[in-house]
């Protein structure tokens, strides 16, 4: 196993991990899932709130993902184009760090359409940023010899690693946030909510800097 | 902001229930002449500590004439809405608007026997940002912190409708107006709503020339004081039905919904029943094709009286109306609580089935033309009035005034801010606590009461019980 193999590995590795710590957050919607089950009085509404979640989550990483990925095939920019995502995932972090404020469209939002919900919390957040990086590193390392490649297949490949992290990212979140839900509607009960519910915001802001800065030296190390 | 949520934020009314019982209370106290700043008083309501039932902290205003009536907390159990969780916020904050100036403070409570004010927001602001006037109930919801106003624009507040706006839940910046849509609504008091349900009730009074003054009996026996409530689709911000309970239904006050945001019914208080001087409880539901029905469930009969014993106002009806003017709902949803604020009568009914109320408990104190002494041997001025219950639905505290100018208007004769406090029994009834019994400073009237961690009309709840 050649050091590539390895680091593509771990970066498939990221996004199961980041797919986990979108799913235990509550702010990624696990709550939503339970309010659902105990106000139908069934279980089964759980799993359905879940699905609708997933469902946004997963359109608002290929929101993200797909505009880099198309963009991409423009190889000669490619340091180009991974430090300034890099630089944009940073931005994003620094301004959560800064405005610690939550975004009040969330609010507005009808309790049923938990799919737009999904979707609308994901990007306020910057959840799909978190996974650039890491997606670029793996578009990096796919096609070995860039340059004797047709763009056209680049990018398709490029598409459809994006839809693999979208993939993977979002069902490693269900699996983790729906294991969260199913478990305090099950066993935990609801005071297990306000227990664990940390306050994650800073954490959260840190994380992206710190994708952002992976993605930069990552960059300019593969150069 | 807190890493983990306020211990006082809570998924499930029973989850409430279950939390550490209150040690203060926090109650409005009112100068009614404007001679003295009106205030919050800080009372122990430890029943293990040395200064129990005293008032031991007092927040003055720098103003006068505020004429302070409700008021609510900066945040609530509200805050863990799987929606737009604001889990980290404190509760920590009183929001006290002043009905007659419509100057709004908000007093930092964090440590109780040190409260003091945080922030002064001035009429000027209120009436820009918002045009409306006299801000009244506080809640702490989705947008942040809605509060209800009583006047429009204007001097005198009738300058167009009044209605509610929202609040910066951390800067206490107003934020504007929040209706998108009112539809007939045109008169505003209370509002409380079902968060998962999406769904805001809101009720009417009248308008500032209504009551700045006192009740205008005139336009009481012409039924043009409010009768109707609303129902909105909250998040829309739009009014989808008005509710008219008919003309001679004056003043539909106080909305309780069910605490269990599964269940889609609530209750309204009204105080006078022009047609024949009772007090009215009305049942409200949605029925299974989504429209809203409502029903009067409870009457309280007037009480016959000589017209020589009875003030001006009521001497040419030779008998005391029961004037339902505040009501409360447990977090169980089981027991309502009625102030009948004339007849010097706390009702309680067992609401388990709300389209059935059984009259449970019932406790006399005060009134009109009877004057019910505390069973401490102590009078009781005016009648019990605004009601609140600790959240485990055991203590059941209230005062005696409704509003400075109506007070001298039915008991010219009285004067005193009290609040006392009555025991729940283990399936209803109701008993004064000899022990409990605040007589206001010199010169102040007493109102709402707030319960430290929350109260019955405080908290809404975004996971049912079950």
């Amino acid at each position: 196993m050649d050091v590539s193999n390895l680091s593509e590995a771990a970066l498939w590795g990221a996004v199961l991990l980041s797919g986990i710590y979108h799913g235990v957050n509550p702010g990624m919607g696990w709550p939503l899932a339970v309010s659902a089950a105990l106000m139908e009085r069934r279980g089964l509404a759980l799993l359905q709130a879940f699905g609708l979640l997933a469902g946004g989550h997963f359109l608002a990483m290929l929101a993200i993902l797909l505009p880099f990925s198309l963009m991409i095939f423009l190889v000669q920019w490619e340091l180009q184009i991974r430090v300034a995502a890099g630089v944009t995932v940073i931005a994003m972090g620094l301004y959560l760090l800064i405005n610690r404020r939550h975004p009040r469209i969330l609010a507005r939002v009808h309790p049923a359409r938990l799919a737009l919900w999904s979707f609308l919390a994901a990007m306020a957040h910057g959840a799909g940023l978190m996974l650039v990086p890491i997606f670029l590193g793996l578009c990096a390392i796919d096609p070995g010899d860039t340059g004797h490649l047709a763009a056209q297949s680049l990018m398709s490949g490029n598409l459809s690693t994006a839809l693999w992290v979208a993939l993977l990212h979002t069902g490693a979140m269900t699996l983790a946030g729906g294991a969260v839900a199913l478990g305090v509607y099950l066993w935990l009960g609801l005071k297990f909510l306000s227990r664990s519910w940390f306050n994650l915001d800073l954490v959260w802001a840190l994380s992206l800097v710190l994708v952002g800065a992976f993605g930069i030296t990552s960059a300019l190390g593969d150069t | 902001m807190n890493l983990r949520p306020d211990p006082t934020f809570h998924a499930s009314p029973k989850l409430a229930m279950q939390a550490p019982v209150e040690n203060y209370a926090f109650t409005v106290m009112l100068s009614p002449d404007g001679a003295q700043s009106d205030g919050i008083a800080v009372i122990d309501v430890n029943p293990s500590s040395k200064t129990y039932g005293e008032i031991v902290h007092q927040v003055i205003v720098p103003y006068k004439g505020d004429e302070f009536h409700h008021f609510g907390w900066n945040a609530c159990s509200s805050s863990l809405s799987p929606l737009s969780g604001h889990a980290f916020l404190e509760r920590r904050y009183l929001i006290v608007p002043g009905i007659r100036s419509s100057r709004i403070y908000i007093i930092d409570v964090k440590e109780p026997l040190k409260a003091k004010i945080h922030k002064i927001i001035e009429p000027e602001e209120v009436f820009e940002k918002t045009g409306y006037s006299r801000p009244h109930t506080i809640h702490c919801g989705p947008e942040g912190i809605y509060v209800s106003t009583l006047g429009g624009g204007g001097e005198d507040g009738t300058d167009g409708p009044p209605g509610i706006f929202i609040m910066d839940c951390e800067s206490f910046e107003i934020i504007g107006r929040y209706e998108m849509d009112r539809g007939k609504q045109d008169k505003h008091y209370d509002f409380w709503w079902n968060l998962p349900q999406d769904y805001m009730v809101s009720s009417e009074w009248g308008l500032p020339p209504q009551f700045e003054g006192g009740i205008v009996p005139e336009d009481l026996l012409s039924n043009k004081y409010g009768h109707s409530i609303h129902f909105w689709d909250l998040r829309a911000r739009k009014n989808i039905q008005t509710m008219d309970f008919g003309e001679n239904y004056q003043m539909a006050l106080e909305i309780r919904p069910a605490h269990d945001p599964t269940k889609s019914y609530g209750f309204c208080g009204v105080v006078v029943d022009t047609s024949n001087l009772q007090g009215a409880i009305f049942t409200w539901w949605r029925d299974d094709d989504g429209t809203w029905q409502s029903k009067k469930t409870i009457t309280i009969d007037p009480r016959p009286e000589e017209a020589e014993n009875l003030p001006e106002l009521l001497k040419g009806f030779g008998a005391v109306p029961p004037l339902v003017t505040d009501i409360d709902l447990s977090l169980d949803d089981r027991f309502l609580y009625v102030a009948c604020w004339g007849l010097g009568e706390m009702h309680q009914y067992d609401v388990t089935d709300p389209m059935n109320p059984k009259l449970v408990g019932k406790v006399e104190l005060g009134g009109i033309a009877r004057g019910t002494k505390h069973p401490n041997g102590q009078d009781f001025a005016y009648g019990p009035q605004m009601v609140e219950i600790s959240r485990d639905g055991k203590r059941v505290y209230w005062t005696n005034s409704l509003y400075s100018s109506w007070d001298d208007q039915f008991y010219p004769q009285d004067s005193g801010g009290q609040m006392v406090m009555a025991n729940v029994g283990e399936d209803g009834g109701l008993t004064l606590d000899e022990g409990f019994f605040i007589n206001f400073p010199e010169g102040y009237r007493s109102h709402q009461i707030r319960l430290e961690g929350g109260d019955c009309s405080t908290d809404s709840f975004c996971y049912p019980s079950a």
